[in-house]
């Protein structure tokens, strides 16, 4: 008895340390979360659930062609904008990180300067690069006509085939120094004697990098590739900022993101009602491909660590 | 690594190409916040040869600037003070107490790193409806605090366990309560661990967008990035006001950063690191 009330106050004091950052966690986060889904299967005006209609609102999503067109489209848009930051992004990374992986003078510069725009507000890079871009006074067509090169001067953020990739490669000039720096950790982690060990042999510096260096870097292109994933299923601030809520021009950059807003939080304009249930439906269904990548992820992380 | 000279000269060559990409539309963004209108369009580079501050002043008078910056400095400061706090208790609590429970709890927190608490937004302003919270600051506040439970819970759990055993088994055999090893030995031990998660929040809370257009309409809590953004929806064909607009909002962080880059970088890329 004794026993048991001495285990039970030495335990309750870790519930009292936990207790503050427990129920905020859950009253502010899990709770909505879960309780998202909850809302998918019901109807109902503004915020306030009134009827339970089960899976109707995932069937119209996937059925009625106004819903299944913008839902498709938001999807293949997004993994577009996914596809450009993981290739393009992440391998300007790898490539910044293996330049400043060597040793000269002027590589804290460098990599203070690559870094600097993640951290500004993506809303504001978003804006700046609107104006840059603007059609007849951006500061690149400005300079592409003033060298002569007239038809090069494109409405870049206005075309529907040039401004998802553009976009996109405005938000890979802000965040490029992410997978930079942690490549670069990676590759510093690398002991230098394996290295020499493998020059001594005669390895090329092109081996060197494919055969050891690579290699090694696997837990971190892992780990880059999963921050990407979750971060570009969720963008929207950069999309909001430079082609508004709706994804101009007809539709061509929305994201899933702000289907998400559009639908479930704004409400689609001109009346302006969010349509709840079929907001938590998109929200849903996000959270269930956030969580087949991250399961792929934890999966293949694992294999390759019982693989050696 | 060693290189030779042509490697040394290819090297600098790339990284001084990407470090002008960078620059540039900073470079501009500033200098033509300084320039009329007139003056942007015909030469976007050069420095001000009209120079004017026309821009700034009705930016900041008409723009209530000044509002919009206290707001978000409140908002940022309180809820990080509540998420180290909260959130080195509950580590110390996870770090130290070995048993099933703590470890479920430890997965339920973590669990959160990968989850976008974006995706709760409908409960999220529900909740904010029923607690009278829309419009004003106090309904970021929470919501940032849940969102950087994980990120801080990993990162000081991971601290806390690297500290020497010994040294809270001497201070249990001299009759210390839990509350004072946490109060006299382990909060003052943290802070480099505590530096690294109060950036990592600060640029997020700093930076969101998300929760201020959901939750704040009124001008009197609009916070940085919710206002840059009516502003510039605004001023969007009146260049000077809009990169006066831009400027105010990008260059209290440039600067901060340019003074403590190491501990940016290496509290940004926080969540990546292995625990």
């Amino acid at each position: 008895m004794k026993k048991l009330r001495m285990n039970l106050r030495a335990n309750g004091i870790w519930y009292l340390f936990l207790l503050p950052a427990l129920l905020t966690y859950l009253i502010f986060m899990a709770a909505p979360l879960i309780d998202s889904m909850r809302l998918s299967f019901f109807t109902g005006r503004g915020y306030t659930p009134t009827e339970f209609v089960g899976f109707k609102n995932y069937i119209d999503l996937f059925t009625v062609p106004l819903w299944r067109d913008r839902f498709l489209g938001a999807l293949k848009n997004t993994i577009i904008f996914f596809s450009i930051h993981m290739f393009i992004q992440n391998s300007m990374g790898l490539f910044f990180a293996t330049l400043l992986s060597s040793d000269f003078r002027g590589r804290n510069f460098y990599r203070t300067v690559i870094f600097a725009p993640a951290t500004l507000s993506v809303l504001v890079t978003g804006f700046l690069w609107t104006l840059i871009l603007h059609p007849y006074w951006g500061a690149i067509n400005h300079t592409l006509k003033a060298v002569g090169l007239n038809s090069w001067a494109k409405p870049w953020l206005g075309d529907k085939h040039l401004a998802l990739p553009v976009i996109a490669l405005t938000s890979v000039w802000q965040w490029v120094g992410m997978p930079t720096v942690l490549f670069l950790a990676g590759l510093l982690g690398i002991p230098d004697e394996l290295i020499e060990a493998a020059r001594v042999d005669g390895a090329s510096s092109w081996n060197v990098f494919w055969r050891i260096k690579f290699p090694l870097l696997k837990p971190v292109i892992g780990v880059v590739a999963i921050l990407t994933f979750v971060d570009n299923f969720n963008a929207f601030d950069v999309i909001f900022a430079m082609e508004g809520a709706k994804g101009e021009p007809g539709y061509a950059t929305d994201l899933l993101a702000t289907f998400f807003y559009r639908t479930g939080i704004a409400g689609e304009q001109p009346a302006g009602i969010p349509n709840m249930g079929m907001g938590a439906v998109i929200a849903t269904l996000i959270f269930l491909i956030l969580m087949a990548g991250v399961l792929i992820w934890l999966y293949a992380a694992r294999s390759d660590e019982e693989g050696i | 690594m060693k290189m030779n000279r042509t490697q040394k000269l290819l090297t600098h060559f790339i990284l001084a190409t990407w470090t002008l990409i960078v620059l540039f539309p900073v470079w501009t963004l500033i200098v033509d916040s300084f320039k009329p209108q007139k003056e942007i369009f015909s030469s976007p580079f050069g420095l001000p040869q009209h120079f004017t501050l026309a821009g700034y002043k009705s930016v900041w008078v008409n723009g209530n600037f000044g509002i919009y910056f206290l707001n978000t400095f409140y908002v940022t400061i309180i809820s990080l003070a509540l998420i180290v706090f909260f959130g080195s208790l509950a580590s110390y609590a996870l770090a130290k107490w070995n048993s099933k429970a703590s470890t479920a709890f430890y997965i339920f927190f973590i669990a959160g790193l990968m989850i976008p608490v974006r995706l709760g937004t409908i409960d999220l302003i529900r909740i904010m409806q029923f607690l009278s919270l829309q419009d004003t600051i106090w309904s970021l506040i929470p919501v940032y605090v849940a969102m950087g439970m994980p990120i801080s819970i990993f990162i000081l759990t991971a601290f806390i366990d690297t500290l020497p055993k010994e040294m809270f088994d001497a201070a249990k055999v001299d009759g210390a309560s839990e509350w004072r090893i946490y109060f006299q030995i382990v909060m003052p031990l943290l802070r480099p661990a505590i530096a690294t998660v109060a950036i990592f929040n600060m640029m997020k809370i700093w930076n969101d967008f998300w929760f201020p257009l959901v939750f704040i309409r009124a001008e009197k809590s609009r916070t940085i990035s919710l206002g840059v953004s009516l502003l510039f929806g605004q001023y969007r064909t009146d260049w000077t006001r809009a990169l006066s607009t831009l400027s105010l909002a990008a260059v209290p962080i440039l600067i901060l950063y340019i003074l403590l880059s190491r501990e940016f970088i290496k509290g940004l890329t926080a969540g990546a690191v292995k625990g």
